[in-house]
């Protein structure tokens, strides 16, 4: 038997006796459900959820706000950070701008782009945009600009021209700054989206917690968080694969790989 | 005739014999101004041979990589002139090959890709230099290690790579800055043997920058002898030793001579090695 299996099957088996462990105090204090819901009565919301179709729905709502808002957010935050990276007139004027918002959490300001942009998903997808901007913006500046001195002299003794050193050098080497960028990214994007959610929505699972949460559906609540774990651990994942493939030769990634990664 | 005469304008450069590779004359580079201003080169006048192996000792701080980044175009004089082949210097050349302190590898290209990099730059036509790139990495020794990434090599293995690529482009001229500085003892003196018989077999210009007396004396045809505040060329040193030069040569008389005059120098200015 080979070590990661037996640790699956382990982790399993821990999980479904918790599980069990639950499922019976519940029960055998009687704890009404709209406090505490047993397990079986989570899996039942879950269950009853998808095969009415409504959850399909909000799932769909809440992924079109985030895989919108982060195309924009990325796109955005790199050509400016291209921009400030590459040129000084650029940097000077904006730069101080950024690191003063950077600063400020991004979701604060979810109420006031509902009032701008009202209650459909244009709202969250600008919420979704502006989390997600900045963090690439920041990596994607400090990575083109990571490019070390000696790197920069041997490509200037060649007589390497500037698109060159940017194309050869710069670029892939802020590679694994973006990447990191987009790794924090997009599990901000997921939050920006449920918060824009709450504010005020005519769909998506954010609303759907918030109207739950009217009539003390509790295990509903806990159905979509299951949800949207799922949907957060596969976007994390997906983004560390392309990351892994793309930053093979980046051993410090290696490294940060074996530690559990952040 | 204009045939001729393009070959008499380079075979007769402004003040400069022919068969020089580097001249140098009154040159100076200060940093900074007013009471802060460091004299990193004073006055320094020298000339290489083409063909000819130099290496330059000095302490840390003489200016030893100011005078190799003038030479490479990276950095501009404060006074004075330089020559490389006949021309002056006014910025980086084609046909020189810079060997840095550290590898200065690519870490996202393979042994072979690193190796092309100056064919990429310089747009030479991969395709044709991909022979000349194997043999390079077989020289080094590395044969077998062309599609590794640099992560996968140990830190003198990566030196080496540094050293095929400075050859790539078949430069005229090598440049070296302390390129064993960060070995140990026995790699390094692998590779000054390695070095030797590279140099023997393509007879390049080489300007070795070093800390090592021992190996400025094993490589050299002449040591200049630097020393800081301000960054002078204390004495040139013929190193009459025969070629090809074992490592037993270190313990020979004439080779403790050439040090203790080396080290006689570096002490008397108070610069110790
Ligand atoms: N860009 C720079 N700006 C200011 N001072 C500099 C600069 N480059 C070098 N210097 C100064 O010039 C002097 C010579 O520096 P240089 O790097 O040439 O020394 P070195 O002989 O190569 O030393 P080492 O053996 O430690 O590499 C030093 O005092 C250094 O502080
Ligand atoms: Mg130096």
């Amino acid at each position: 038997m080979n070590s990661g299996f037996m640790k699956i099957v382990f982790s399993v088996l821990i999980l479904c006796a918790l599980l069990l462990a639950w499922q019976f105090a519940v029960r055998y204090n009687e704890i009404p459900i709209y406090l505490i819901p047993a397990p079986s009565d989570v899996i039942m919301a879950l269950v009853r959820g998808f095969q009415t179709g409504i959850y399909t729905k909000h799932i769909i709502a809440t992924l079109t706000e985030v895989f919108a808002g982060f195309s924009i957010g990325l796109a955005m935050a790199l050509v400016l950070g291209l921009l400030i990276a590459l040129n000084r007139t650029v940097e000077t004027y904006v730069y101080p701008y950024i690191i003063m918002f950077q600063s400020m959490p991004k979701v604060a300001l979810a109420p006031v782009l509902v009032i701008w942009f009202g209650l459909g998903m244009t709202s969250k997808i600008v919420t979704v945009a502006l989390i997600t901007f900045f963090p690439i913006l920041v990596n994607t500046i400090v990575g083109l600009r990571s490019a070390d001195f000696d790197r920069i002299n041997l490509m200037r003794s060649l007589g390497a021209s500037r698109w060159q050193v940017f194309r050869m050098l710069q670029l892939p080497g802020a590679l694994p700054f973006i990447v990191a960028g987009i790794e924090v990214g997009i599990i901000m994007s997921l939050l920006g989206a449920i918060v824009a959610e709450f504010v005020g929505a005519e769909a998506g699972l954010g609303m759907l917690i918030q109207s739950m949460n009217t009539t003390l559906d509790v295990a509903g609540q806990f159905s979509i968080l299951i949800i949207l774990s799922v949907i957060g651990l596969s976007m994390n994942k997906t983004v560390g694969f392309i990351g892994d493939r793309l930053l093979f030769w980046d051993s410090s990634r290696k490294a940060k790989a074996a530690m559990g990664r952040r | 005739m204009t045939v001729q005469l393009v070959q008499t304008r380079f075979a007769e450069p402004a003040g400069n014999s022919s068969g020089e590779a580097i001249g140098i004359r009154r040159l100076s580079r200060r940093f900074g101004a007013g009471d802060q201003q460091i004299v990193a080169l004073d006055d320094i006048s020298l000339s290489v041979k083409e063909g000819e192996f130099v290496a330059i000792v000095g302490p840390s701080g003489c200016g030893k990589t100011t005078l190799l980044k003038i030479l490479a175009g990276l950095d501009r004089p404060s006074e004075g002139e330089a020559w490389l082949r006949g021309t002056p210097i006014a910025g980086p050349r084609r046909d020189i090959g810079v060997v840095f302190q550290s590898p200065v590898l690519f870490p996202w290209r393979t042994v072979l890709d690193n190796v092309l990099l100056p064919v990429d730059v310089q747009k030479l036509g991969r395709s044709r230099c991909m022979d000349r790139a194997n043999a390079l990495i077989e020289m080094v020794g590395l044969s077998g290690f062309g599609n590794r990434y640099p992560s996968e090599l140990s830190g003198g293995m990566q030196q080496r790579v540094g050293l095929a690529r400075a050859l790539i482009h078949e430069p005229a001229m090598l440049l070296m800055d302390e390129p064993f500085g960060a070995l140990d003892a026995l790699t390094r003196e692998n590779m000054n043997l390695e070095l030797q018989r590279i140099w023997l077999e393509t007879r390049r210009t080489v300007v070795f920058i070093t800390h090592s007396i021992s190996e400025a004396i094993f490589l050299a045809d002449r040591v200049l002898v630097m020393t800081p505040r301000p960054g002078k060329v204390q004495i040139e040193l013929e190193i009459d030793l025969p070629r090809q030069r074992e490592l037993s040569v270190m313990n020979s008389a004439a080779f403790g001579e050439y040090a203790n005059r080396i080290r006689g120098i570096l002490n008397a200015k108070g610069a110790v090695d």
